[in-house]
């Protein structure tokens, strides 16, 4: 590593001079090391088409008169082998596929199954993507505070009022309407007195059965990191099965619950971030410069924690695809005609001996598109890994 | 000095940590005034309470494990000691900078030089961005960084330990402060570079009418820069006064232990004196004065009694009343 040990040792005196470290930037320095895993890069470019196949899939399959259409029937056509030409005699103007050829076959009711790959495509592409979106905002935020607020007590009247108003909400829900409302009140009686009583015993010391309101009971990071031990305890495929049985199947559904329940591994890295970061000389700095706190946190220090999040989201993409498929496959997904490659693989099963594509391309489709991701994830830890970068 | 020229007064303060091995007293009853545009340097060695001290100023300390045990910081009329966090944040950077030991881990690695100049800037300025980087430019080129333009594009990786040094004092000076705490800027450095340093300190101090705090261990920039200085050891303070006159006549024990490890010239091929064992671990303070384990004139009631300071005009305050007595009788 030439070029740190020439950012170290600049010869005292010559502060005239140009600097004396590397020219690359640290973009330039990541692309030179990731460039040298062929298998991350492939990933990417597979990536790079998947993304813009799902793309162009929803333009050409959405609308009322969409290009290719993943909707239509054609009875007469059905369980045809990929690459066959359409018999033209059968159908109708409106039938007739436009690009002249089934290029993946078709379906048991004659349906275009390539059409239904595209509508797939931004399927799986938008539920791995905004699940993950969902799950990465709720870890860096968790993690976050854990990782910072780490220490910060929370006290009895902290406790208290949130268990009385949860339960008091709970109490609504289950109709006992009366002792709801006490609860509730009780909840925000304590609020009310632990505030004034702050406000009133500023300086005196504060008589015995208050300040038991103050007692801390845990701290924020036990708080933060049992949830996350708690929500690793479930088995999460099963509980978005529950999930999902019990509200209306959709997309956007799917999405959220998958998200909710993933953000445990993001929430555990980026608090082992921050609470290395927390100690560096740099966040002290920031402070001693008068900067806020939420800007330190997400300004500063994010932009530190950033790489292994990255890594966690790009492989957690790939199980999102993985999740939604497998829902999709049992029946809890996205409802039919949208087509999802879960729910065209799900279809094909029937017919696995008479018409193999319909099982092998959304399969091979899921495949390839999942081993692209978290072979482009594996190849974006090593080249963001400082301690891997000294391998090559 | 008189009172309206005082910028920064710290009187009594403490500063305590709780840890397993029970109170940790790391500042325990320091007091020290600045006057507006004057060098003012603390001195002591490592674990004498230096940093601490300094951190408090900007209220850095983390409470809890710190507590403020007691004593007061008056900045400018107000009572830093009784402020919240957010009335601390408009005085930190904004009328005290801070200036760092490690100028290779106080700047953010993934931010440009010229981000983190500009955020130090909005941090208490709401201007338009053109401002800020025509501010940031003239900044870099106050702080002596040629061709300032390109070197805001840099990262900090790019810059050497002098050079990112100057862009720590840059930042610390961007909202024109009234006070700049310098815990040891140039401890890190060539010996070169901090000649340098202290000289870019100087030149920026006439310019800008600031006051400068240094903390320091090296009596050698005490004797370069300051005018007043204040010794610690182990969490006191036990002699302050005039530079010279603390170089010429150092009144307190520990300080005279101080000057004779210094090499000089006149002493050129004897053997270096030293001072006697070691700090005392915080939290395991010997009672009566701290540092009689180690002081060659200890008596008894040093085991004892807590030293008062001894008055020897002119500003020059110690805390050794048996050496005082000496003095009274004749002895020195």
């Amino acid at each position: 590593m030439s070029s740190a040990t020439h950012s170290q040792t600049a010869s005292p005196g010559d502060v005239i001079e140009t600097p004396l470290g590397p020219t690359r930037s640290r973009f330039q320095q990541f692309w030179v090391l990731f460039r040298r895993n062929s298998l991350a890069v492939s990933g990417l470019a597979i990536f790079g088409l998947f993304f813009f196949t799902a793309v162009v899939g929803l333009l050409v399959t959405s609308g009322t008169q969409p290009l290719l259409d993943p909707a239509q029937v054609r009875l007469q056509e059905k369980l045809k082998p990929p690459l066959s030409r359409p018999n033209l005699d059968t159908l109708r103007p409106g039938e007739v596929p436009p690009l002249g050829v089934y290029l993946f076959g078709t379906d048991n009711l004659g349906r275009d199954v390539f059409a239904r790959m595209l509508q797939g495509a931004w399927v799986s592409l938008t539920v791995g993507f905004v699940a993950v979106g969902i799950s990465v905002v709720i870890g860096i935020f968790l993690g976050g505070i854990a990782g910072y607020f780490g220490q910060a007590a929370i006290r009895v009247d902290h406790m208290l009022p949130a268990f009385l108003l949860l339960f008091g909400v709970a109490a609504w829900i289950a109709g006992a309407k009366g002792s709801a409302i006490v609860l509730m009140g009780l909840g925000s009686g304590v609020v009310i007195v632990s505030i004034a009583a702050q406000k009133i015993w500023r300086k005196r010391p504060m008589p015995v059965f208050l300040n038991a309101l103050r007692f801390p009971v845990l701290t924020a990071d036990t708080l933060i990191m049992r949830l996350v031990d708690i929500m690793l305890c479930f088995p999460s495929f099963f509980l978005i099965l529950t999930v999902v049985a019990l509200l209306p199947a959709s997309l956007y559904n799917i999405m959220i619950v998958i998200g909710l329940t993933s953000w445990m591994g993001t929430t555990r890295f980026v608090r082992a971030e921050f609470l290395s970061l927390r100690e560096q000389d740099f966040v002290l700095a920031a402070r001693a410069l008068g900067i806020r706190t939420y800007r330190i946190i997400f300004r500063q220090m994010m932009p530190n924690a950033i790489a292994p999040v990255l890594v966690s989201a790009t492989i957690g993409i790939a199980s999102a695809i993985l999740t939604e498929a497998g829902l999709s496959f049992l029946g809890f997904g996205v409802p039919p005609p949208h087509a999802t490659w879960g729910n065209i693989l799900s279809g094909g099963k029937d017919f696995i001996f008479d018409a193999p594509w319909l099982t092998f391309v959304p399969g091979i489709a899921i495949l390839i598109v999942v081993l692209s991701f978290n072979l482009f994830g594996e190849g974006l830890r090593d080249a963001l890994n400082p301690k891997l970068r000294e391998r090559h | 000095m008189t009172d309206n020229d005082v910028l920064l007064s710290v009187s009594d303060l403490r500063i305590h940590f709780r840890s397993d091995n029970g109170l940790a007293k790391a500042v325990d009853g320091v007091s020290f005034d600045v006057g507006r545009r004057e060098t003012v340097c603390i001195v002591g060695e490592s674990g004498c309470g230096k940093t601490v001290t300094a951190l408090s100023i900007l209220g850095l300390i983390p409470i809890p494990p710190g507590i403020m045990a007691g004593g007061s910081i008056g900045f400018d009329g107000i009572d830093i000691s009784s402020l919240g966090e957010d009335d601390l944040r408009t005085i930190r950077g904004n009328r005290i900078g801070m200036v760092f030991q490690e100028p290779l881990t106080s700047l953010n690695p993934v931010f440009t030089i010229g981000d983190q100049i500009g955020e130090a800037i909005l941090a208490h300025e709401k201007v338009p961005q053109d401002e800020v980087h025509t501010r940031s430019v003239q900044l870099l080129k106050d702080v002596g960084i040629p061709s300032a333009e390109s070197r805001l594009q840099d990262y900090p990786h790019q810059l050497s330990g002098g050079q990112r040094q100057r862009v720590m004092i840059a930042m610390a000076l961007a909202c024109h402060p009234d006070m700049v705490i310098a815990d040891e800027p140039t401890t890190a450095l060539d010996v070169t570079v901090q000649a340098q340093i202290l000289n870019l300190f100087k030149e920026l101090q006439k310019k800008r009418d600031m006051a400068v705090l240094y903390i320091t261990h090296d009596l050698g920039v005490v004797a370069n820069v300051a005018e007043r200085v204040y010794i610690m050891y182990a969490g006191i303070g036990v002699e302050s006064g005039r530079t010279a006159g603390i170089f010429q006549t150092p009144r307190h024990p520990y300080t005279q232990g101080l000057l004779a490890s210094l090499p000089t010239r006149s002493k050129r091929g004897q053997r270096l004196s030293s001072i006697p064992g070691s700090v005392p671990n915080p939290a395991r303070k010997p009672p009566g004065c701290p540092f009689h384990p180690r002081c060659r004139y200890s008596v008894e009631t040093c085991r004892t009694r807590f030293p008062e300071l001894c008055d020897y005009g002119d500003g020059h305050l110690s805390r050794c009343p048996v050496l005082y007595e000496r003095r009274e009788t004749g002895g020195s």
